[in-house]
């Protein structure tokens, strides 16, 4: 009020604006000043130290880059690795005349052409003051010879980089990835997830694979150097360092060992295995056939291993366990039973007849049995063991397309399983609503668009639209083999930090416990487990176990066989003839391991696919190995380093 | 007949405007090309680009000056009325860029309201203390002080901490010249300091890191820490006369961060050193030494309070930008007044100015 009493008198008001106006003006001069007092601090105290910072453009401060985590199986045995070599690298900015330099150093060590078509496609990748390797993984002689003619080359140096480096090439690459050159895709993806700082200076990154899903465990953190530079860019000393923080070590579930026996069984057939232990979820083994190695791909893969690699029509980029949709054949039915004991479509204790073929009523197309003559008749756990057609085709027709695709979903059929790979496929567990959405669009009639009572016959047997991934397959079976605790499938069981040494347990209790009751389960087991016993498809393989053992064989159909036709597999071309099916868990009272095997274009899934779990479990179970493939084994850890045929890391 | 039509053409535009402030800004403007040239890597779009929005800024301020401020006043409560509206309707429908949700679509495209804020803040308060010049008790001071608050709250909630502090920076200087009583102002600065430690708690994680930066920029210096450290060598590098025009090696070797906008004068200071700073120092003293006797000389209450504010408000953005870039402040998005490339600050500074000239226009008859 006093103030209010001031401002109503004119002059006491000016005064007041005048002395308010002069402290403001006071205020801004000092505030000036200070700025004036800045500025001459660093330009006029501080200049030298900021112009040798700036001086000859060097990068004053220069990343140290972290080592990459290691990735080791679940004995601890290394599968991605680093080793220490030499690059011959040159900085554009600091040299003259680059091809002039580049021709010298020819003359001190071998420059192949190409390494020049190599430091062509990086030098167009950079920036002139970044340094552009020219030579990788030199020998300890030629980074000699080097270092003792540097002085006639300025920004030429010879830099002591980490290698990555798979010593089991392709026997894990469709697990691991791999890393590669940072392109400019990759640079943007940095950029908007603000991790450049963390990258620079960094030359790789995970592009595939666990390599590519824990990227950020695996990179870990950038040190830093604050270096004073000559003006020839040489460093003179070391201002200051932080150590980096090295990437983190991924310990898998994987088991190489199985991993190497599974391949072996394999031979050179193609296919896929996935194998889980279905009291974690972890992934044992992964293999998809044929496979790559990719250490080609580390540094950038020449055109003609691409090229080869790419055209093969065995397509061994391809990652058929997690990508590779096939029909489940026979395999299916187990998880047919289920859903139809839980829908109440039929009791354990009913018997009903296994014929020789089916017919819709009012129609005259028959859907035949594999076994010409039928089984004669067949309770659910015994047409699960003879593998009877025709008692799964009445068994969906009963029960309806609306009750069959809900139960079977519960498997984690038909939607992505969340294994910690990028890329997997999702399969189809078909519906209507699948139905009129596959087939939408102006190219069909509405009369493809709607479900034909005949469409859930054929899926009864594990034809017809039903396509899935050898891991869905597997991912169910150790689900059933569980009874019904389910978890997410993965590769990596445990990260341990690299600065504490704390681990962090991946996935480590079920996600989901499945609704269904537990006499069904033991039923459908004890049908799985008659599978390998005398009257079962797999009963010769079935002997002699040690354990007890509980599978399922299936056939799945490549084309379709014309009706009243005979399938012939010695008339159909290889790409043609059926593949090769096998589900198993084992021992069935307290299961340690669930397998899906499929074997491409091998026919019947009790020649092929199911041979190949049995000696597996065998192996896994007793250690016993068969006699044909001990010798073909890889030692472990390797011995060779591969240093001139593996790629570099960073 | 001639001759004197160009000579009363060019004093029917010369009138409205202040030579002396015209002729300080002419000066920073070309010191301004200098730089961008350099800075944008002798590119002549930027130039362009400049050139075409310099003259829009020039013509808006000529508009605004020749406009009587008694007029103009009469736009103050719509106009904050309309800000504010316009802030809530960020709240609720703005678009969300880098988690900050400032801007909201109308349709031609873009605005940004707590640029509006900028100055219909001070025009409001000055506007509203005028009104009730002869009656001016407490209580207005109070009202005064939520007229701040309320725009000061939402842009802070976008969250703009740097547009924030200007907008109610702006409002504060009003109420100072109004007469605000020193013992509130010192009172409220104490209070001010001991609310940092709340403050700092409701703060966002990164404007955390920068001021965390900017304590010891070599806490990260690869991340947050290596814009400071980048800018700071290149204006230390540049010493006492600078290293020549486009001859700045930090500049040109794309070290400096935003170097045509908000970093433009670690450029500068690069290319033109201690020397060149003391001209660009020399010319803002001499825009907000003219501004004051402008405020000075202003015959309403009105003129005084806005005119103030606007002077005030030029020096914060001068002092924050400089001092940000030299490591001394934190790093929040304030542009250098007519140094800075872009529009944006450049209109709405030169709509500020545009006012004070009109204001000062009033007195000198």
């Amino acid at each position: 009020m006093k103030q209010a009493a001031r401002l109503k008198d004119p002059h006491t008001e000016e005064r007041q604006l005048y002395w308010r106006l002069l402290v403001a003006y006071l205020f801004m001069v000092l505030m000036l000043l200070l700025l004036v007092a800045r500025f001459v601090w660093l330009q006029v105290f501080q200049y030298e130290h900021f112009a040798t910072l700036a001086q000859n453009n060097s990068i004053s401060l220069v990343p140290v880059q972290p080592n990459r985590g290691l990735i080791v199986d679940r004995n601890g045995i290394e599968l991605a690795r680093n080793y220490a070599s030499y690059t011959l690298e040159l900085t554009p900015d600091k040299i003259d005349n680059l091809d002039a330099t580049i021709k010298a150093l020819g003359q001190v060590v071998p420059i192949t052409p190409r390494d020049l078509k190599r430091f062509q496609k990086f030098l167009s990748e950079s920036k002139d003051f970044e340094p552009v390797p020219l030579r990788l993984k030199m020998d300890d002689v030629e980074a000699a010879r080097l270092a003792a003619n540097l002085w006639r080359f300025p920004g030429v140096e010879v830099k002591a980089r980490l290698y990555r480096d798979y010593p089991y090439k392709e026997l894990t690459s469709h697990v691991l990835g791999y890393i590669g050159r940072i392109g400019p895709r990759e640079k943007d993806r940095l950029a908007a997830d603000e991790k450049t700082a963390n990258y620079r200076g960094a030359t790789h990154i995970g592009k595939l694979g666990l390599e590519a899903v824990y990227e950020d465990d695996l990179h870990g953190q950038n040190g830093f150097e604050e270096i004073e530079t000559d003006s020839a860019g040489r460093a003179v000393r070391s201002l200051r360092r932080t150590a980096p923080v090295h990437g983190n070590t991924l310990q898998l579930a994987l088991d190489i060992h199985l991993q190497d026996v599974a391949d072996k069984l394999f031979g050179a057939r193609r296919g896929a295995l996935v194998a889980i232990d279905p009291g974690s979820g972890g992934v044992l083994a992964l293999l998809s056939k044929p496979s790559f190695d990719p250490n080609l791909f580390i540094d950038g893969i020449d055109s003609q291993s691409w090229q080869s690699l790419n055209e093969d029509w065995q397509r061994p980029l391809i990652n058929r366990a997690i990508r590779g949709m096939y029909p489940p054949g026979s395999t299916f039915k187990p998880f047919m039973g289920m859903a139809a004991l839980e829908a109440g479509a039929i009791t354990p204790s009913e018997i009903r007849p296994a014929p020789g073929y089916f017919t819709l009523p009012g129609s005259s197309h028959q859907f035949r049995d594999s076994n010409p003559r039928g089984n004669g008749s067949a309770n659910l756990a015994k047409a699960i063991a003879v593998s009877s057609d025709t008692f799964f085709y009445k068994l969906a027709w009963d029960m309806g397309i609306d009750r069959i695709h809900p139960l079977l979903a519960q498997f984690g059929l038909g939607s992505r399983t969340g294994i910690d790979l990028d890329g997997e496929a999702v399969g189809v567990l078909p519906s209507k609503e699948w139905k009129a959405r596959r087939f939408a669009g102006t190219r069909y009639r509405d009369e493809h668009r709607r479900w034909l009572p005949a469409d859930v016959v054929s899926i009864g047997i594990g034809q017809g639209f039903n396509t899935y991934t050898p891991l869905q397959m597997a991912n169910a079976t150790a689900i059933l083999a569980n009874d019904g605790k389910a978890f997410h499938p993965h590769l990596v069981q445990k990260v341990t930090d690299a600065r504490n040494g704390k681990t962090r347990l991946i996935e480590a209790a079920p996600y989901r416990q499945l609704p269904f009751k537990q006499p069904h389960y033991d039923y459908i087991k004890q049908g799985m487990r008659a599978v390998m016993q005398p009257g079962g498809t797999g009963w010769r393989l079935g002997q002699g176990l040690q354990y007890s053992m509980a599978g399922k064989t299936g056939t799945a159909q490549v084309v379709q066989i014309k009706q009243g036709a005979k399938y012939n597999a010695g008339a159909l071309a290889e790409q043609h003839r059926d593949h090769s099916w096998f589900i198993a868990f084992a021992p069935v009272e307290q299961p340690k391991i669930a397998v899906a095997v499929i074997v491409e274009n091998a026919g019947f899934g009790a020649t092929a696919a199911a041979p190949i779990a049995r000696a597996l479990f065998d192996y896994y179970l007793t250690g016993k190995l068969p006699d044909d493939i001990r010798g073909q084994l890889e030692t472990f850890p390797p011995s060779a380093t591969g240093k001139q045929d593996a790629s570099v890391a960073r | 007949m001639q001759v004197s039509l160009a000579k009363r053409l060019t004093h029917a535009i010369m009138d409205p405007l202040d030579g002396w402030l015209l002729a300080l800004l002419a000066g920073v403007f070309v010191l301004s090309m200098i730089a961008l040239f350099s800075a944008s890597n002798q590119s002549w779009a930027k130039i362009d680009n400049k050139l075409v929005y310099t003259a829009l800024s020039l013509l808006i301020m000529w508009l605004l000056a020749r406009l009587s401020p008694q007029t103009v006043m009469h736009l103050a409560l719509p106009l904050y009325a309309a800000g504010v509206l316009l802030l809530v309707g960020v709240e609720l429908f703005g678009i969300t860029v880098n988690g900050s949700t400032r801007w909201l679509n109308v349709g031609i495209g873009r605005i940004q309201p707590s640029e509006i804020m900028k100055i219909a803040l001070p025009m409001m308060l000055a506007w509203y203390f005028q009104k009730y010049e002869t009656t001016l008790n407490w209580r207005h001071y109070v009202v005064a002080a939520v007229l701040i608050v309320i725009p000061g709250l939402l842009i802070l909630k976008q969250p703009d901490l740097g547009t924030a502090t200007l907008v109610m920076g702006a409002g504060f200087f009003a109420l100072f010249f109004a007469g605000l009583s020193w013992k509130i102002i010192i009172g409220g600065g104490v209070a001010f300091l001991a609310s940092l430690p709340v403050v700092w708690n409701l703060m966002h994680d990164y404007q955390r890191k920068r001021v965390l930066t900017l304590i010891d920029p070599m806490e990260d210096p690869l991340g947050a820490g290596y814009h400071i450290i980048q800018s700071m060598i290149a204006i230390g590098s540049g010493g006492v006369w600078g290293k020549g025009w486009l001859a700045g090696s930090q500049t040109h070797l794309d070290y400096i961060p935003e170097r045509t906008t908000d970093f433009i004068f670690a450029v500068y200071s690069e290319e033109f050193g201690l020397a060149g700073n003391l001209l660009l120092l020399a010319l803002y003293l001499g825009i907000i030494s003219r501004c004051l006797l402008i405020t000075a000389r202003a015959p309403t209450l009105y003129g005084r309070l806005l005119a103030g504010a606007i002077t005030l408000s030029f020096f914060v953005y001068v002092f924050v930008n400089m001092g940000m870039v030299a490591g001394i402040l934190p790093v929040v998005g304030v542009p250098l007044p007519f140094m800075s490339y872009g529009g944006t600050a450049t209109v709405s500074l030169a709509i500020g100015l545009g006012m004070l000239m009109g204001i000062g226009k009033l007195q000198r008859r």
